[in-house]
């Protein structure tokens, strides 16, 4: 028997839990269908989280995807339906997408496994980065070097820690739910043996009774605790933590049944939001605003 | 002794040659082993200029693994060779990346900028730094010329430049000291 998942109209970090919660309780050898024919829009975020379900299921799972020929096709131009027809068995009409040719896609979504695709990535997005953060969100053009650094440094995340390949993705769209103003966001998702695992891993490393997910999250993210006694290590996420700072953006990190948050003041998440639906890996989001030009 | 290496080649040579950007922390420890290859090779005190003017992008776990992973082996009371370290080419994206770097550390180091002026770099008390920049103003000296400038006896001036001196922040010629960037 196939369970089928539901998609919500629109899907970001928040209503991607939705589809989390549905799959959470299934077995994984369960046979799932993720119907997301009545999706109009989604988020890098998103769109990567659903190819990390896939990578979750014993079972391979099918998808059947937006029936709105638009969102379908961009979904196809992010370079989605390009990896899903690995992981999933796609059902209904496939769109055909022509890469490269999406100005709101600095980075169709690419498979991160190994250091040598830091590099691809890295390489890749410095073509677009400076034209469209620059030019279109007006961030300094100082930030273009530091927005690639925060890439390569949430993509090592997946190499060094998880275990197992990810996906990254990188694209602007217009937020207007909370910002009425253009976003950039880069997504980085694996599904692999997320923060507490990898701290867990640690020689040594002697647990508290509070020790959970929460808990993990706050020692890497917050702290800049690594698995890796080196001091130099934890450099990474402090250096993102910096970044999304300066340039008044978010940063979101699921893993397990938590997420913690750093929040600008033009959002309301939360800090750190506990007992969420259980998934493996961890899910990063970077959302950095558009600047607006003093009068 | 003055030896020059540009990391971007050093890259291009050992990770691969198409590489402009020194991201990952594998590409970072290959760039630091050849580093550290070149330098065994070369005997006798010597003052390595690391150029880093062709690297485009340096992310913190390179700049981890490059800069600070390096500085560590010769910080203290027994370097493994009489070897100096400068910076160059060093940009301001490049910079965040390598203080941080230093800073997990308690490191410093001189980097020189486009103009040849002096920049101290990373953890240095401010005695510390007060008397480099002293040394840095006077071109060389001895610790009974450092005392003089600062204000200080020359038991305390003496024990600032010795300090410098292990951190491999200053050169060394007998008695006297050399900010690193004036010894060429």
């Amino acid at each position: 028997m196939t369970t089928v998942i539901n998609v919500p109209p629109s899907l970001d970090a928040e209503t991607i839990e939705q589809v989390l919660d549905q799959v959470a309780p299934l077995p994984r050898d369960q046979k799932i269908l993720i119907d997301a024919r009545h999706t109009r829009w989604a988020s890098p975020y998103a769109l990567t989280t659903l190819l990390t379900i896939a990578q979750t299921r014993a079972e391979r799972a099918a998808f059947t995807g937006p029936e709105n020929d638009d969102t379908a096709s961009y979904w196809a131009r992010t370079g989605f339906y390009k990896h899903a027809e690995q992981l999933y068995d796609l059902h209904g009409h496939v769109p055909r997408g022509r890469n490269g040719n999406e100005s709101s896609v600095l980075l169709e979504i690419t498979p991160v496994a190994k250091s040598e695709d830091v590099h691809d990535v890295v390489e890749r997005i410095q073509q677009k980065a400076q034209a469209i953060l620059v030019n279109e969100l007006h961030l300094d053009p100082q930030a273009t070097m530091r927005f690639a650094m925060t890439l390569s440094e949430a993509c090592q995340n997946i190499v060094e820690h998880a275990q197992r390949g990810g996906w990254v993705a990188v694209q602007t769209y217009t937020w207007r739910q909370r910002l009425g103003r253009r976003v950039v966001q880069i997504a980085v998702c694996d599904a692999g043996i997320g923060f507490r695992a990898s701290l867990e891993s640690a020689h040594g490393r002697r647990m508290s009774d509070r020790w959970d997910d929460g808990m993990a999250l706050e020692d890497a993210v917050i702290r800049g605790v690594s698995r890796f006694r080196d001091p130099g290590r934890g450099q990474g996420l402090a250096g993102v933590r910096r970044f999304v700072g300066k340039w008044d953006g978010k940063l979101s990190v699921r893993s397990g049944t938590a997420r913690i948050a750093i929040v600008p003041s033009w959002d309301e998440d939360i800090p750190l939001a506990e007992d969420l639906a259980p998934f493996p890996g961890s899910q990063i989001q970077i959302t950095i605003p558009e600047r607006i030009p003093p009068r | 002794m003055i030896n020059h290496i540009d990391v971007s080649s050093v890259l291009r040579r050992t990770v691969c040659d198409l590489y402009s950007n020194l991201v990952t922390r594998p590409t970072g420890a290959a760039v630091r082993t050849e580093i550290e290859n070149l330098l065994s090779a070369w005997r006798g005190p010597s003052l390595t200029v690391i150029d880093f003017s062709h690297v485009n992008l340096l992310d913190f776990s390179c700049a981890d693994e490059v800069v600070a992973k390096l500085l560590l082996r010769f910080d203290g009371g027994t370097p493994p060779q009489d070897a100096y370290f400068l910076l160059r080419g060093v940009r301001e994206d490049h910079l965040d990346a390598i203080e941080a770097a230093l800073e997990r550390y308690d490191l410093a180091l001189v980097m020189q900028d486009d103009d040849g002026g002096l920049l101290l770099v990373g953890t240095v008390n401010d005695a510390q730094r007060r008397a480099w920049q002293a040394l840095r103003e006077m071109g060389r000296c001895a610790a009974d010329d450092l005392a003089t400038a600062i204000g200080e006896a020359p038991a305390y001036a003496a024990s600032l430049l010795a300090a410098l001196h292990e951190r491999r922040l200053i050169m060394r010629f007998d008695d006297m000291y050399v900010p690193l960037g004036t010894a060429q």
